[in-house]
């Protein structure tokens, strides 16, 4: 099913959780914050959340800034 | 002596004066020792998306751990009160801290703090609880508005960011400074150690910076001196400085001479 992750379609598996993202994609679960469909999931409900086809996600993390 | 007392931040207690941001350095590594020359506690970030396609990217955590600065997220790029309490609300759980800089732009060619938007932020983020620290104007009326807001600290800018102008209107900084009862930190402007001394010998509780540091020919050196400047002037606005006199009035008795 396709979702779009940081504004750029992507194909997921179905039944795919947020966590399994992240990692599938090798990224590092500590530090970052998501936003499902303008909505923030907290890191406790990551492992639980299931996408949905057309999710729009937002994934940040802290880089440098002024 | 007269003994100075801790930079007291939304309960927070830190002992340096001096804020020191994370960009345009040459790596997080050069900016961490930066960070450190600059005796600074606390450090501005940013929040952007993840790059996916370079997992092995450096991360500016594995250099300035947020065990050893407290990060201060910003909301640098926002234009609008809703993309700043987005970012900041992202920003809350991403770091677990409720400690932010809000910061509203009204364009890209001078990145000058839209006012209007700011307080509308600022509200809204202090209704959800976060403890705000507000990039603003030097003008004392909007600087007022935002404090009566509940924001935690003012932080006015001394001239456009990165411009390193220095402090363009000390009067109004100073005015500020008078009728504000939370700290008051220049954002903004400084470009050398003489413009952090000068903020501190108005009366500034701080001094954020960012463009001086990272873009001297050595930002560790020049994280230095900026160290000692803000220390400098925050003694010499503590000590107080002298009447200034038109004419000259000699150090050595007039009595005696032969």
């Amino acid at each position: 099913m396709q979702i779009f992750l940081n504004g750029e379609a992507r194909e997921v598996e179905a039944n795919s959780t947020l966590l399994t993202l992240v990692l599938s994609l090798g990224g590092d679960p500590r530090g970052i914050a998501i936003e499902r469909n303008l909505e923030i999931v907290p890191k406790s409900e990551h492992e639980s959340t299931i996408l949905q086809p057309n999710d729009h996600l937002e994934i940040v993390q802290f880089v440098g800034g002024g | 002596m007269t003994i100075d007392t801790a930079l007291e931040i939304a309960g927070r207690s830190f002992s340096s004066r001096l804020i020191v941001g994370t960009g345009k350095y040459a790596s997080y590594k050069q900016n961490a020792e930066a960070a450190r020359a600059a005796g600074a506690e606390m450090v501005t970030v940013a929040l952007r998306r993840v790059n996916w396609s370079d997992p092995n990217e450096e991360r500016l955590q594995d250099a300035l751990a947020p065990s050893e600065f407290t990060y201060l997220p910003n909301t640098a790029g926002c234009f609008t009160a809703d993309d700043a309490v987005r970012t900041l609300r992202l920003a809350r759980e991403a770091g677990g801290w409720t400690l932010v800089k809000l910061e509203v732009l009204a364009d890209q060619k001078t990145l000058y703090p839209d006012m209007e938007e700011t307080l509308r932020a600022a509200k809204a983020l202090i209704g959800d609880g976060f403890d705000v620290m507000v990039y603003c104007s030097d003008d004392p009326v909007y600087a007022q508005k935002l404090e009566e807001a509940g924001c935690c600290a003012i932080m006015p800018l001394g001239s456009l960011i990165g411009s390193g102008l220095g402090i363009q209107n000390p009067l109004n900084i100073r005015l500020i400074v008078e009728q504000a009862r939370v700290p008051v930190i220049v954002d903004a402007g400084v470009g050398t150690a003489s413009d952090a001394a000068i903020a501190m010998e108005l009366g500034c509780d701080g001094v954020l910076m960012n463009t001086a540091i990272a873009e001297a020919k050595d930002p560790i050196l020049m994280a230095s001196a900026m160290k000692h400047a803000v220390i400098a002037g925050r003694e010499s606005y503590l000590a107080g400085r002298m009447g200034r006199r038109l004419y000259a009035d000699p150090s050595s008795p007039l009595a005696g001479l032969i």
